[in-house]
């Protein structure tokens, strides 16, 4: 039986047997780890809270034949607390923990960066300093570019020319009159500098933003992140807005 | 791979829940091994319960009849509503014995990672049932995990604006547990629920 120790984030549990759980937790050292918590359902589980989804814990973990078996958990940060209490973030939190489950392929394949960018979102969102959606968005584009899908937003994604025209999922950003393809959107400048906020991380003017250019903004990176996932994110549709 | 029917016996057994294919062979074997009698009733109580048991139209509770037991009663008190996730929830709560009011079972908790939304549940048959006015109190007792959590958040928010009062099933420590093994939400929230011993 070996033993190892590492910090992660659990993304979803999936019910086992009578009293189980398989729980998928990506992990700051190993990756995504899929493992077993023994008696996790029962009232009196030494586990209780702590391998619910949004929770940063840190594991102790002996390696099985099939999937390993958490034997120890302590929380370090409960994040599922501040979410459950709160519908829209909760529904943008669940998108977050799918997306992370979707980018990252294989099990016990190191991705820190995946990790830390999947952390910092759902303390900034538990921590209620930005709209949830806001915060949805960002996590998606920086998710997106860590795993080497980040739009072109500063000048055509085809032929680098400086006047941007419209916004083509298939060319990977924006592009020009003479790039673009059949069927590109021609969402406001302010839609694609929000986008470009979100991705760098301006928040001052990502606040600013107005609402019809968040929604905008929403719906252009959803699609972009289902294009380059080849796969539809099933809590996107449940995702709510706060109101304005 | 066995002859036709018992390895069809065994193929069907497999699909239940929790029952791998070595179960699946030891339950099939068991059954060619008892006696008919025995085998018939249990063909005859599988039956049974397709045939007859349906959902109760008030709650969705399973029932026998159109309503259920519980909806028929006339000493329940209807001007409360407890609502639970499962059919097997409204067993564990009337095991208690504290409770004599009416339920009202969802079909489920709120999971969009699932793709399981509001709509997915029997929510809309809930706010029907409040519609009148005259429930009085709603008692949110979905599973103290998060998705039953944020599924009482969002009826919360649904139903509080009616005028209805809405409680949440307390949690905290188990009866019966040691403290040093207490997560940090729960004796959180045992602590937040605290409360003051009148001795």
């Amino acid at each position: 039986m070996s033993l190892y120790r590492d910090e992660g984030v659990v993304l979803r549990t999936q019910k086992l047997g009578e009293a189980d759980r398989i729980v998928t937790i990506l992990a700051k050292r190993t990756g995504k780890i899929r493992a077993v918590a023994k008696g996790v359902r029962r009232t009196t589980s030494r586990f209780g809270a702590r391998l619910e989804p949004f929770t940063h814990v840190d594991l102790q973990l002996h390696t099985g034949r099939t999937l390993d078996v958490v034997t120890q958990a302590e929380t370090l940060r409960p994040y599922g607390e501040a979410l459950a209490a709160d519908y829209p973030r909760y529904t943008a939190g669940t998108a977050m923990l799918e997306t992370a489950d979707r980018l990252t392929h294989g099990e016990k394949e190191p991705a820190l960066r995946q990790f830390l960018l999947l952390v910092g979102g759902l303390r900034t969102l538990a921590d209620r300093d930005h709209e949830a959606r806001l915060v949805l968005d960002a996590y998606f584009l920086r998710s997106l570019a860590v795993a080497g899908y980040a739009p072109v937003l500063d000048a055509c994604a085809k032929c680098r020319a400086p006047a941007i025209r419209a916004f083509a999922i298939v060319a990977g950003g924006v592009v020009c009159g003479a790039c673009k393809p059949s069927g590109s959107v021609v969402p406001a400048g302010e839609t694609i500098g929000l986008m470009a906020a979100l991705l760098r991380g301006d928040w001052a003017l990502a606040d600013a933003s107005e609402s019809r250019h968040r929604g905008e903004c929403s719906g252009l990176v959803a699609a972009y992140l289902q294009w380059h996932l080849e796969h539809g994110i099933r809590s996107l549709r449940h995702v709510e807005r706060e109101p304005a | 791979m066995y002859e036709g029917v018992v390895q069809n016996l065994i193929d069907e057994l497999g699909l239940l829940p929790g029952v791998g294919p070595k179960s699946a062979q030891r339950i099939a074997f068991h059954l060619l091994a008892a006696d008919p009698a025995d085998v018939k009733r249990l063909a005859h109580a599988l039956l049974e319960v397709k045939e007859k048991v349906r959902f109760c139209r008030t709650c969705g509770n399973v029932a026998s009849e159109e309503e259920c037991r519980i909806c028929r009663d006339a000493r329940r008190d209807t001007h409360v509503i407890c609502v639970v996730e499962e059919s097997k929830d409204v067993v564990a709560i009337e095991k208690t014995r504290e409770f004599r009011g009416t339920y009202h079972v969802l079909g489920g908790a709120i999971s969009p990672i699932d793709g399981v939304g509001p709509d997915d549940l029997r929510i809309r048959e809930l706010m029907t049932r409040l519609a009148d006015g005259r429930v009085t109190e709603l008692i949110l007792a979905t599973d103290p995990n998060l998705e039953g959590e944020a599924t009482a958040t969002y009826l919360a928010r649904l139903v509080k604006p009616m005028g209805v009062k809405v409680t949440r099933l307390a949690s905290g420590l188990p009866v019966g547990g040691d403290l040093e093994y207490a997560d940090e939400v729960t004796l959180g929230r045992a602590f937040e629920g605290r409360r003051l011993l009148d001795v």
